[in-house]
């Protein structure tokens, strides 16, 4: 299927394409609103943004692979990012990993059987001050306890974890 | 001395809607913007901004006068400002407090600053993580915008500037400011070799000044207050001028970002701002200055300094965390100050393990262009991991420092001696404790998280027993 945007997301890169004084320096900020349409960067998406700023596929392969925020495979109807460097890990990060593994039913790098989340480790975040934290989706988590985890985790909407 | 500060570059954190236009400007937003646009000449900003001695506040403390001053452009060419936001050194979260508290001091400090270095355009780039900030900033922008002070007619002078922001999508290469010059020209963020220097030839092939965001925000009230006034707030006044802001996280009360004169001692930081140690009864074990790329220092090691023009002779004898925190003095304290942001870390923690944590992020991040950074990187976390399960060999201590030595000088970019200086730095520091890992592996039971992993669930009476502190006592130095 041919990718296309919006009428109203094709205003936003029109606009993006004013900032720069060469369309090349849009790719990025054009991907990302791309992947907040599609949800990831499928090949489709990657020939159409070629198409758009008149760039080889291959130029935009390469910028996609380089960056971890761009999901190059579908993903999990929510991204759950744990922050798992030093100061993060100092104050219990690799608990709230574990948590979620449990609670999710999958592993880091993994979506949960139901499709909705996809779990990830995240490198530091800059919010170390504010540990130990997720990002999900678009939002910080901060100040983390297991209470506060579930809480946020029921109001996205994430099933029960399973007794063991 | 905490209590009676009267902060500065922070002085509307505690503004509710201080990043709406209007709630900024009441509170002396702008105001300096427009008397320097309209009545100042760009030289003399720029010789306040050298008086100021206001040292980078990304990580390399190179004086922001200074680096305005390389600037040569050619007939013709633009000159572009680029506002480094990617904070992504571990440890560092300081400049996305400017981003969501007070955008309209950034934007007031880029206008400024295009109109001093002659720029007519400014990028400001943030992380792509942070998508609220740079909502945030964008609203800012088209507030100023709307407002006509970002635009074709600042304040009704001649000189348009406009500024944008710019995302990044999850690299930490890209806060090295030719990373970041490739990624905000939609390429992959990998470092360029210089020279030559982005002041020559920088974004869009043009001469480009990168500065970090605390940097360019410190600009309006340097101009304001004038430069030598700005400078002198600093307690190590005249070579390090000013207030900053620093960042404590870890094992402390009250971690978070505090303004401060510049120099203060971490002892302060931790305890006059951090609040003191978490847990009363796991003393301080060793403190991460500035960032994950600074060696770690410890409070029980002493300054020596007996000569008498030795730079830290004044602090001879003293802890290593009763140095003021400054670009200088931490340079010949052996470490760096780095982003101003430390990472403190108690008696419950193994530092064989806590260097595996960062060797991980390291390896991670490479961006893989150079040899001795991409293979070193992985060695050392391949080492690392093998002797924390136990089952590393006696020799695996001289390997680790044989492989951060051999990573250091032949690269494209600061990212493998950011990665090696720290590795080396710990092996120095506590030596035994990687003598002990080597042979025997983490102490039975260890997880780093244990002072605070009993807490996450609400009930810190079950914290778990401190079973992994290893009082490193002894002095080896590293041979290498
Ligand atoms: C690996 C690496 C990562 C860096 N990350 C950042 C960063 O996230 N933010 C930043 O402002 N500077 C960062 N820097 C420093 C920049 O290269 C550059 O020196 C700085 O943005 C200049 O601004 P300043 O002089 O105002 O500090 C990094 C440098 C290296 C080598
Ligand atoms: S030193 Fe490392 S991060 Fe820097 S350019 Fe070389 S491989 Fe990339
Ligand atoms: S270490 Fe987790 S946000 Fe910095």
């Amino acid at each position: 299927m041919p990718f296309a945007l919006t009428a109203e997301r094709e205003k936003q890169v029109e606009a993006l394409l004013t900032r720069y004084p060469n369309a090349r320096a849009a790719l990025i900020p054009v991907l990302w609103v791309c992947q907040r349409q599609h949800g990831w960067i499928s090949p489709a998406v990657r020939d159409w943004v070629a198409q758009r700023l008149d760039l080889s596929t291959a130029t935009v392969t390469g910028v996609v692979t380089f960056y971890t925020m761009f999901f190059d495979k579908p993903v999990g109807e929510h991204v759950i990012w744990v922050c798992r460097t030093l100061s993060c890990d100092l104050r219990g990060g690799k608990a709230i990993q574990e948590h979620l593994e449990q609670r999710l039913g999958c592993h880091a790098g993994g979506t949960s059987t139901d499709g909705k989340f996809t779990l990830m480790k995240a490198e530091c975040l800059a919010a170390c001050g504010q540990a130990p934290m997720v990002q999900i989706d678009d939002d910080y988590h901060e100040n983390l306890t297991l209470e506060g985890l579930d809480q946020i985790l029921d109001s996205v909407g994430a099933a029960p974890a399973e007794e063991a | 001395m905490v209590a009676d500060y009267e902060p500065i570059l922070s002085s509307r954190y505690g503004v509710p809607d201080a990043h709406r236009l209007a709630v900024a400007e009441r509170n002396g937003a702008y105001a300096t913007a427009k008397k320097a646009l309209l009545t100042m000449r760009p030289d003399a900003i720029k010789e306040e901004v050298k008086k100021a001695s206001l040292r980078g506040r990304g990580g390399a403390g190179f004086p922001a006068g200074i680096k305005w001053g390389f600037l040569n452009p050619k007939e013709g060419d633009d000159i572009y400002l680029v506002i480094n936001g990617d904070e992504s050194e571990p440890g560092t979260f300081k400049d996305r407090t400017l981003l969501n508290l007070d955008p309209h001091r950034l934007i007031e400090g880029a206008l400024i600053t295009c109109w001093a270095i002659g720029a007519h355009k400014a990028y400001i780039y943030i992380r792509g993580e942070l998508a609220h900030s740079i909502a945030i900033l964008d609203a800012a922008l088209d507030e100023a915008r709307a407002k006509g002070y970002v635009g074709a007619r600042p304040f009704g002078k001649n000189y348009p500037i406009e500024i944008f922001s710019h995302p990044g999508a999850g690299a930490y290469i890209c806060g090295e400011e030719t990373a970041l010059l490739n990624s905000l020209e939609g390429r992959r963020g990998e470092p360029r070799l210089k020279p030559p220097f982005p002041a020559i030839k920088g974004a869009f092939g043009m001469p480009t000044i990168v500065n970090n965001v605390e940097t360019i925000s410190a600009v309006p009230d340097i101009i304001r207050m004038g430069g030598e006034t700005w400078c002198n707030l600093s307690r190590l006044a005249p070579r390090d001028g000013g207030v900053r802001l620093y960042g404590i996280s870890g094992h402390v009360k009250k971690p978070g970002v505090y303004e401060a004169p510049v120099g203060i001692t971490l002892r302060e930081l931790i305890d006059d701002y951090g609040g003191g140690m978490l847990h009363d009864d796991r003393p301080l074990k060793a403190v991460i200055p500035g960032g994950s790329s600074t060696p770690v220092l410890r409070p029980d090691r002493m300054v020596e300094a007996e000569a008498e023009d030795h730079p830290l002779h004044e602090w001879h004898g003293k802890s290593e965390i009763d140095v003021p925190m400054g670009v200088d003095t931490f340079r010949a304290l052996g470490t760096m100050l780095g982003t101003c942001c430390a990472i403190v870390m108690d008696s419950s923690v193994n530092m064989v393990d806590a260097a595996r944590n960062l060797m991980r992020f390291y390896r991670h991040e490479s961006c893989g262009q150079c040899t001795p950074c991409r293979e070193g990187s992985g060695w050392l976390q391949n080492t690392l991991e093998e002797v924390c399960e136990g089952r590393g060999r006696p020799e695996d201590v001289a390997l680790l420092v044989d492989i951060a030595n051999n990573m250091m000088g032949n690269t494209i970019c600061a990212f493998a001696e950011g990665t090696a200086m720290p590795m080396l730095g710990m092996i120095q520091q506590f030596h035994q404790e990687f003598v002990d890992a080597a042979a025997a592996g983490l102490p039975e039971g260890y997880r780093h998280d244990d002072s605070t992993r009993a807490g996450l669930a609400g009930d810190p009476a079950d914290a778990v027993a401190d079973g992994a502190s290893t009082d490193d006592t002894s002095t080896d130095e590293v041979t290498a």
